[in-house]
Order: C-alpha cells, then sequence, then structure tokens
C-alpha cells in the first residue's frame, strides 16, 4: 500500500513520504497546519485512493476518549426494562460501539480519522494511549476484549490549542503541512479546475498571495478559500484583466468576501486601498 | 547505526526519545526510503520532532551532522539578556555568587555583550574575546576562574558556569521553578483547590447509577468541580523582582486556569495606597487599596509573591516608597492586609538561606507570623498546605 496522492489532491513529497513511512510502520501519523491547508481532506483522500474504510471521529469539547470505544446506553435499558422488554437481560444490546471498535471490526484495513484532537480535554490523548499502542480494548459491562483485526491507519488532525502530552506524541508520527507555494498552489488550482484559463489563474495567484502579504490580517485566506473564490469568478464569468486594473492599487478584487471572512480584515482592507488612493 | 546522529540531537536538545530513534530505525529496516539523504530528512523529521516549533532546531542540528558545518561562532548566543542573566545565575552557588562580586554582574554581562557585537569572526587562544581557549572570562577552554562558557565542551571545569543543561535539576524539588516542573507544581496547586469543597449531585452519575440498579435511586456526589477556595494574588513588579519575574508569570498563568476565583493586582515592592491590574497601565489605572480591602471577603486566601527584597526605610518610614509619598509606612499597609485576610501567605523566590541577611525580608517575616515559603515546589506545598487548614 502505497499513497501518491490523489486527481484531487496534490500531496507533496514531504508529505507522501510521511503518509507512507506511517502506513509502512503502523503508527499514527498527526497532522499539523494552517487551517485550510487540507489536514482533513488527507485521510479522507487515503481511504479513498487506497480504496480502505474510513472512519471518522470529530472531536469536540465535551468529547471523551471512551466514546470512541463504546457507551452503555443505561437509560434504554432502564425504560426496556420498565416496559418488559425480553431484551433487557442482554446488557450487550445496550451497549453502542464508537468510531474505533467499528474500525477494529471491519474485514479489511481501514482508515481512521480523529479529527481536532486538540479540541478534547488535555486527557483525552492520554486515555487512548493503550488502545492505540496495542490496537485493543476491553469492554468492562460485558467481560469481553476487542482487538483489531487489521491495525486500521490512524490520521489525528490538530490546530494547535492545546499542547499534547509527550507519551502520546512519542507514539505517532508527525506532519506539519506547509502552505503551499505559489507552484504548488498552481497544482491544486489545476487539479480542482482543470479548464481555468492560465491567465485568470496567473493573475488571480497573484491578488491571492498579495492578500496574504498584508500585515495585520486577523485570518490570512486559505487554499479552501482560494479554491472558493475561483469558483466565484468562474461563475461570475469575471475577465483576467478585471482583476488588475491599470492602478493596481486603485483595485478591490471583486468578490473578495470569500477571501476574507472577517469584518476587521475588510474593514483594513478597505482602509488600505483607500489609503492607497488618497496618496496618490 | 546512527547513535552518533540520535546523540546530536540529543545534545541539540531536542526533545527525542529513544522509542522514537527506534521507531526511525525500524523505519529504515523496513526501506520506507531510498538511499537518499532528502528522504530521510523528511523522515527522520516525522518521526523524531513532534512540533513544529522545533524544526528550526531540527534543521540546525541535521545540517550540522551531516554537512559538518561548524556551528556558527555566536549562533548559540542570540538569547535575551534576562535569559542569560538567570541562566548564568543558577549555575552559581552561593559561595561562587558572592566572589563573582569581584566583577560584578553588570559589568560582566555588560562586557559579554560588548564582545558579542565586537567580535566578528571566530577566536581562539588569547585573553580578551570571545572564543575558545584562553583566559578571557568569555568563551570556553578557558581558564579565568569567572568566565562565562559559550558553546564547546568543557575541557578543565573551572568556568563558573556552563551551558549544558542540568539533566537531574527536575528531580530536586527545591530548585526555583521552571517551565518543566511547573506541571508539578500546578498539581500541589490542583490539591489544595479540590480540597475541602463541597460535593454536589452527579446528576449524570445518578441517572446511570438508578438505572444500573433498575429503577431504584441511586445518588451520587461528586466534589465540586470548581473549588470554593477563592484566591487574591498580589504580585511584586520591576525593580529587584525582574529576575523573577518570569517564575511568577509563569505560576500566576498556572494559577489563573486553576481557580474559579482568583483576583490578581501587581504592587511594586511593598504594599501602599495603590495597586493596579495591568502593569502596562499601572499609572492610568490605579486601584486605591482600601477599595480592595473592602471588596473581597475575608474567606479569601492571600498569596503574595515578591522578593521582599528593599530598602527597610520602605516598611518602617513614611515617605519611604520610591515611587511616591505614601503616608503610613508600609509595614502598617501589609499589616492592614493581613488582618483583613487572615490566611496569608508570601512566596519568596530568593532562596531561603538568604533570607536572614536581608533586613527586610526578615521584617516582613515576622510581619506575616513566618508565613513566608521559598518558590519552590517544596515551598509550595508547604505554603499550600498552611493556607488550606
Amino acid at each position: 500500500m502505497r499513497f501518491s496522492g490523489s486527481e484531487t489532491y496534490v500531496a507533496t513529497r514531504d508529505l507522501t513520504l510521511a503518509v507512507n513511512a506511517a502506513i509502512t510502520l503502523q503508527r499514527p501519523l498527526l497532522i499539523k497546519g494552517e487551517p485550510g491547508t487540507g489536514k482533513t481532506m488527507l485521510a479522507e483522500e487515503v481511504a479513498a485512493s487506497l480504496g480502505l474504510p474510513l472512519f471518522e471521529w470529530h472531536v469536540k469539547s465535551t468529547t471523551k476518549a471512551q466514546q470512541g470505544l463504546y457507551e452503555y446506553d443505561a437509560v434504554s435499558r432502564l425504560r426496556d426494562s420498565q416496559l418488559g422488554e425480553a431484551k433487557v437481560a442482554d446488557i450487550g444490546s445496550y451497549i453502542v460501539k464508537g468510531v474505533l471498535w467499528q474500525a477494529f471490526e471491519c474485514e479489511t484495513p481501514s482508515v481512521v480519522l480523529i479529527d481536532e484532537i486538540d479540541k478534547a480535554d488535555i486527557e483525552f490523548p492520554n486515555d487512548l494511549l493503550r488502545e492505540l499502542d496495542r490496537m485493543e480494548f476491553f469492554v468492562y459491562e460485558t467481560r469481553e476484549k476487542v482487538r483489531a483485526r487489521h491495525r486500521p491507519l490512524l490520521f489525528i488532525t490538530s490546530n494547535n490549542e492545546k499542547e499534547l502530552p509527550d507519551a502520546f506524541l512519542r507514539r505517532c508520527f508527525f506532519h506539519y503541512i506547509r502552505f503551499p507555494d505559489k507552484e504548488t498552489m498552481t497544482k491544486i488550482v489545476d487539479v480542482h479546475f482543470p479548464g481555468l484559463k492560465p491567465a485568470l489563474l496567473r493573475e488571480a495567484l497573484e491578488v491571492f498571495f498579495e492578500l496574504r502579504e498584508i500585515p495585520g490580517l486577523k485570518k490570512k485566506p486559505s487554499t479552501s478559500e482560494l479554491l472558493d473564490w475561483l469558483k466565484l469568478l468562474l461563475a461570475e464569468d469575471i475577465p483576467p484583466e478585471a482583476l488588475r486594473s491599470k492602478d493596481q492599487k486603485t483595485a478591490i478584487p471583486p468578490l473578495h468576501g470569500a477571501l476574507l471572512k472577517n469584518e476587521q480584515d475588510v474593514h483594513l482592507f478597505e482602509r488600505l486601498i483607500f489609503m492607497a488612493r488618497h496618496n496618490r | 547505526m546512527l547513535i552518533d546522529f540520535f546523540l546530536h540531537l540529543k545534545a541539540s536538545r531536542l526533545p527525542v526519545s529513544i522509542k522514537e530513534f527506534l521507531t526511525l530505525l525500524e523505519a529504515l529496516q523496513q526501506h520506507v526510503i531510498e538511499y537518499s539523504l532528502d528522504d530521510f530528512y523528511v523522515l527522520s523529521r516525522a518521526i523524531l520532532v513532534k512540533d513544529e516549533t522545533n524544526f528550526d532546531k531540527f534543521d540546525r542540528a541535521f545540517g550540522e551532522y551531516f554537512k559538518g558545518v561548524e556551528a556558527l561562532p555566536g549562533m548559540d548566543v542570540l538569547i535575551p539578556e534576562e535569559w542569560l542573566r538567570r541562566a548564568v545565575k543558577k549555575h552559581l552557588t552561593d559561595a561562587e555568587r558572592a566572589r563573582l562580586e569581584k566583577l560584578g554582574w553588570d559589568k560582566l554581562m555588560e562586557t559579554f555583550k560588548q564582545r558579542l557585537a565586537e567580535q566578528k569572526e571566530r577566536h581562539s587562544g588569547g585573553s580578551k574575546w570571545i572564543g575558545s581557549g584562553g583566559t578571557s572570562p568569555f568563551g570556553h577552554g578557558g581558564t579565568h576562574p569567572e568566565g562565562i562558557r559559550v558553546g564547546g565542551r568543557s575541557e578543565n571545569r573551572s568556568a563558573v558556569k556552563v551551558w549544558e543543561k542540568r539533566e537531574y535539576r527536575n528531580l530536586d524539588d527545591s530548585v526555583e521553578l521552571g517551565t518543566r516542573n511547573i506541571k508539578v507544581a500546578l498539581r500541589r496547586l490542583r490539591r489544595f483547590a479540590r480540597e475541602g469543597a463541597a460535593e454536589e449531585l452527579d446528576l449524570e452519575g445518578t441517572i446511570a447509577g438508578t438505572a444500573r440498579n433498575a429503577g431504584w435511586l441511586d445518588l451520587h456526589m461528586r466534589p465540586e468541580r470548581h473549588n470554593a477556595v477563592k484566591v487574591l494574588l498580589f504580585l511584586d513588579i520591576g525593580g529587584s523582582m525582574d529576575d523573577h519575574i518570569r517564575v511568577c508569570e509563569e505560576l500566576f498563568s498556572a494559577c489563573r486556569s486553576e481557580f474559579k476565583h482568583l483576583e490578581h493586582y501587581y504592587f511594586h515592592n511593598c504594599v501602599y495606597d495603590y495597586l493596579w491590574k495591568d502593569n502596562r497601565r499601572r499609572h492610568s489605572e490605579r486601584i486605591p487599596t482600601p477599595d480592595v480591602l473592602h471588596k473581597y471577603g475575608n474567606d479569601y486566601k492571600l498569596i503574595f509573591v515578591g522578593d521582599a527584597a528593599m530598602s527597610p526605610y520602605e516598611l518602617v518610614q513614611p515617605n519611604g516608597s520610591i515611587e511616591f509619598n505614601n503616608a503610613e509606612p508600609g509595614a502598617t499597609w501589609l499589616r492592614r492586609l493581613a488582618d483583613t485576610w487572615p490566611h496569608a501567605i508570601w512566596l519568596n523566590p530568593e532562596s531561603e538561606h538568604s533570607w536572614q541577611y536581608r533586613q527586610s525580608t526578615s521584617l516582613i517575616y515576622n510581619l506575616l507570623g513566618g508565613r513566608m515559603f521559598p518558590l519552590t515546589l517544596d515551598g509550595l506545598a508547604r505554603g499550600m498546605r498552611l493556607l488550606s487548614k
């Protein structure tokens, strides 16, 4: 099994190497990077290109490690007991399987995505250490041990909101997705809009990278925002020339709302343009 | 195989572990990569480095090892003076510290910085420049009794300080708090925070327990998550505290997430008529101390953090403050605070042995009835034990 990018996902050499190393050695791969650089996409693409089922676990601040394994639905058991249902006697019918259990049970090797692990409580990664190491866990209610048939391929994304414990990090591989340079970006756009006019693309990319350079932006536009913007430009059928009028400073890029998501950023941007006009 | 590489990374202060190193070897054995240095770079980084903030350190270490690039002179000296000063101080015993008065801290550091600025190229031997050998106080392998060693390996062990880490430092709970042991300190604070807290009904636990009991009510209680302990934190800022300010801020930020009821105020040297909450606006947004005295009930625990090092006049004389004309001496204010909040302790970043030699410190020590503790793990634990009584 080797991953080498896909038709809809451009992976740099670094990234494919890290992914392949994680596949070969069967270690979890921790992915960090700026928002919108395709961290979550990676797991989906790897699963699709290797033809493996994907199990997604989106972590929230209230998520507990236990929920990824299983949950015991005591309340419905109580209700059933009062209604006199027969299945009450079997505690197993009230065990709800979590994402990891499903992946462990899978007939084929599978891909598991633990998305935004940093959102959860600080102890969350620690609570999963043994489960991820040995790929097995114990169900106390039914006294059974669940062991993975095939070690699933594990992708973990983090947005750096919390520091992850060392013991957890030691078990993972790590890759930081850098913001793509112009060349990679052209490739990425190519994958998404094969028919895009080269002139429009060049102009758009220039405007985009210039926008990223503006100091003080709260949220720099990312790859996914660029793609959205291009989609809009195409839909509106805006000619390349409109992106860059004669005096580049005076033009507000059309549809810039797709790139700047923050009201303060839009203000800042408009002010800068106003100042540029004033200085002329 | 590659053990030197691993040790080199370790020496470059990258947090690499043996387990990760073995994983790297396993990856090589399984032919994850071809024989290319670039691939090896990416692979070893993915396996060994787990935080992008360490990438730069890794790059340098990797470059040094594989290209035989000599570490640039001065590269490891691009460190803020504040840190340098503290780091240097850590490595001195009290006796050495006293001896160092010969040259004087400021002068030593100043000269050191000056030399750094003047020095343009590598230097070896001689008695003035930073480099290796020689008798200059700066550089390494030299013989000056009070030199600062910059890079390199200790040769005749006579340099007063060595930049290399002291590996067992963290195991010693009498050292002052740093980033590494702050977690332990936090745990001790948390224990203090949770102790004596009231219990509340654990609704989820009760439902689950009742369900498990097939409908018989099964009440579950749990300690209240946010503790009932209220803390007032008074931090000494500026002046002689500059040495310790980082330690204080670490402790402070650690506390901040631990207590629900935590109020902090800054003061300078000693508490007088005014306190302030934001050090950048300390002159425009001062809060009269009596207001603070009346605002918080006596169930608050008061924690001072300060080195208690000042001129004794600041404590015992009206108008003794170095900042403004105070009508009442500092000691009166301190006594007033201690009366309002009987549960008060003073955490002192200075080493406990030196307290008795400073007049102001022993004055405050007596004022607070001996409730002064060093800002170490041990001191913190003792202080918290006293506060929770």
